[in-house]
């Protein structure tokens, strides 16, 4: 099993107040960054991949965002160039570059190959559609947004590939003299993972190019659905999924003692969480969901938590549609119609610290008492990569790190006895893709719907 | 009003297009807004009983459906142009809202004689000196067409916009609607750096511009833009005081009086 450390590298002391009078990290004015705390918080970021791979992780996921105190990875490559000298053994596991909001997807390709080089071959990228608000914030189309996508692929994978020069005229990318002089030290080219909210376009789409899939965070009932689609469109393309094609991502937080593991938790509320990621009109700009993919998003909002879309922001889009006279109890809509403060708003929020972890949106405990609730999602999911993500808000260097050593000291060594019980092999163990499917046989079964019955259900409207 | 149109889905410029109908005389082409065709106003039926009103709905709205090639407004122009061509219409007189102003405006720059007569509505494509166009594409739906209106209170039309419920189909079509104005006009930010300069070239096109002074969506600033780019034909600016980017509902009255003066 690939166990990774993730954190979103937020700037912790952005003011709560600020983010929730905005609803929404994205878009929080910048005059409240101090380039003092940026510049400690990037090193302790960069400080903190080192100890994970000295506390034993496999890798180090880094994720990208843009003009948000959510997430300071704007510029991910940067920050994984540095780790690539700075690491020994661990991957650099990239999820992932938001392909449709790049100019010049042909020096994301050198960009990657460097990486790859300076790291020896430890580099994992990977692809993002890109929230709404980045598609906004980088000015990229959102009625083009998968084509963007799946253009931009194809030209970081030809460049790393087909012998050059050559030239690319496609729709959107335009190249006279495609011929990089540093190609990626993995052959043929770095392995490719790809992270998820849900949208079973993607999981069919990396099911197809046989990319290993990370569901980040999402409910295990539709994680599941989606496990067995991506085993289905397996199958017809000839081979046979395993747990090698699958990946997930949980917040956690573990300290010493469980009264203060609770305490400190619950900084992963901190501004609202995920559920403040950004707005409704921000997650989603015109034409970034395709129309089916929109209906259904009505449906089963409550799973997009990523993207800073939650059940009561949709109904916020609504009444909006409505004409705004819904006078309805979300506490988003009353705080942006000034009818309740916010103190108010924030005990809604702390409110919900409780729910959160009975719905394992966030585990939180002392290596012990987190460890059945690690392996439930294990047993019901059998992921080969699980990447541990540190809480968000205002936690200490000191405080992080700990939990980072408790886990590593503590949680790895069992998760990784759990994986072996179970048969979860990783993408390096079994290459992915590399079983051929035997016509008329049945596919392996890819989750355990036994102890999925087992699994708590979760509060749909609750985001961490 | 409703009911004095019909719409007619019909093979026309290489794809089906639905084109609203209504009235009898001497065909008037109107070029919709970006939100799309709002129903059939006083001011469409006051003008019905002398013109013949046909409303092509835009590739990508409604019924119409998404016609790939054309990728940017100019496009969009040829793409009409190619409509008249297929419908015998010649010299025809023009009215456009907003994108459709914009639209019609490209059409005027690469060949003014389609046109006999040209009312520019608030039109986009053009730059403002002063202030921005609102950026539709950032909020949700409703909230453009809440500011369209200077004082929706006293302006009976506004409430009845777009059939005045406000479905989930209605929702959708917006979203449509939406996405098409996103893949054509996402940048520059619903305007063209070009268009300026190709309106110059302009001649022998009667040209009326029509602005409510609070536009809170395209500023009125933009209105002497495009009278100066006009500046080789014969251009008349009408600027509605209290008003904002609907006039035709907001002042409509004298709405269609100015227009009924000008076509005739």
């Amino acid at each position: 099993m690939h166990i990774m450390y993730f954190t979103e590298r937020p700037y912790r002391e952005v003011p709560e107040d600020e983010v929730i009078k905005n609803r929404s990290f994205f878009g929080v004015p910048n005059r409240f960054f101090d380039r003092e705390v940026g510049a400690r918080l990037y090193n302790e970021y960069l400080d903190e991949a080192v100890y994970a791979e000295e506390m034993g992780f496999d890798g180090i996921m880094l994720n990208e965002h843009h003009g948000t105190p959510f997430c300071m990875g704007a510029v991910m490559n940067v920050e994984a160039a540095i780790l690539a000298r700075i690491t020994k053994k661990v991957r650099i596991v990239l999820l992932g570059n938001p392909l449709p909001t790049l100019k010049n997807p042909l020096r994301m390709a050198e960009e990657l190959a460097e990486i790859d080089l300076i790291s020896s071959g430890r580099l994992v990228p990977g692809w993002v559609r890109g929230a709404g608000s980045e598609q906004i914030f980088n000015n990229a189309n959102p009625a083009y947004n998968r084509e963007l996508f799946n253009e931009a692929h194809d030209v970081v994978i030809a460049a790393w590939t087909r012998p050059g020069p050559f030239r690319w005229e496609g729709k959107h990318f335009t190249y006279r003299f495609v011929n990089p002089w540093a190609l990626p030290y993995q052959k043929p080219h770095p392995p490719i993972w790809i992270p998820g909210v849900i949208s079973p376009e993607t999981v069919i789409w990396c099911a197809q190019h046989r990319y290993p899939y990370i569901g980040l965070g999402t409910a295990l009932q539709s994680t599941v659905e989606l496990w067995n689609l991506y085993g289905d469109t397996a199958m017809r393309e000839g081979y046979t999924a395993g747990s090698e094609n699958f990946g997930y991502l949980q917040q956690i937080f573990v300290a010493e003692t469980e009264e203060k593991a609770q305490e400190l938790g619950r900084a992963a509320l901190f501004g609202g969480g995920a559920a403040n990621f950004s707005r409704p009109e921000w997650t989603l700009p015109p034409g970034y969901n395709s129309k089916e993919a929109t209906r259904r998003l009505a449906r089963q909002a409550s799973d997009y938590g990523f993207l800073g879309l939650t059940s009561e922001k949709l109904q916020e889009s609504r009444d909006d549609h409505h004409g705004g006279d819904h006078h309805g109890k979300d506490t988003r809509g009353r705080l942006r119609r000034g009818e309740v403060g916010l103190e108010e708003a924030k005990r809604k929020i702390y409110g919900t610290y409780q729910k959160a972890q009975d719905g394992l949106q966030i585990i939180i405990g002392t290596p012990k008492s987190v460890l059945p609730k690690l392996r439930l999602i294990m047993e019901v999911l059998h992921p080969g990569i699980f990447g541990l993500f540190q809480a968000q808000g205002p936690l200490t260097l000191e405080q992080r790190m700990t939990s980072t050593r408790l886990l590593g000291q503590e949680v790895l060594p069992a998760m990784r006895e759990i994986a072996k019980e179970l048969g979860i092999v990783d993408p390096f163990e079994r290459q992915p893709g590399s079983r051929p499917h035997i016509t008329g046989t049945q596919r392996d079964s890819l989750v355990d719907l036994d102890a999925l019955k087992r699994a708590p259900k979760r509060d749909e409207s609750i985001r961490v | 009003m409703a009911g004095d149109c019909s719409e007619e889905i019909t093979h026309l410029a290489g794809t089906d297009l639905a084109i609203i109908k209504g009235g009898q005389g001497k065909p008037l082409l109107v070029l919709h807004e970006e939100m799309g065709h709002p129903g059939w106003l006083n001011w469409h039926a006051a003008l019905a009983r002398e013109r013949t009103v046909l409303i092509p709905i835009q590739p990508g709205f409604g019924k119409s459906r998404r016609v790939e090639a054309i990728r940017n407004v100019h496009e969009l122009g040829l793409f009409y142009s190619w409509m008249l061509r297929d419908m015998n219409l010649a010299q025809v007189d023009v009215i456009g809202f907003s994108l459709g102003g914009w639209v019609a405006a490209e059409m005027a720059a690469a060949n003014p004689r389609q046109f006999r007569k040209m009312v520019l509505v608030a039109p986009l494509g053009i730059k403002p000196p002063e202030g921005e166009i609102f950026d539709i594409f950032v909020v949700t739906q409703r909230t453009p067409l809440n500011l369209s209106v200077y004082d929706p209170e006293n302006t009976p039309e506004f409430a009845g916009l777009y059939g005045g419920q406000r479905t989930p189909e209605q929702f959708e079509a917006f979203e449509d609607a939406r996405t098409e104005i996103a893949r054509i006009a996402w940048e520059p930010i619903l305007h063209n750096q070009s268009l300026p300069h190709f309106l110059q070239g302009v001649s022998g096109l009667p040209t009326q511009i029509v602005w409510g002074r609070e536009d809170a969506l395209v500023p009125v600033s933009a209105a002497q833009a495009y009278k100066e780019a006009l500046c080789n034909t014969e251009t008349r600016l009408k600027i509605f005081d209290h008003c904002g980017h609907r006039p035709e509902i907001e002042k409509s009255a004298e709405f269609i009086a100015l227009i009924k003066d000008f076509l005739a």
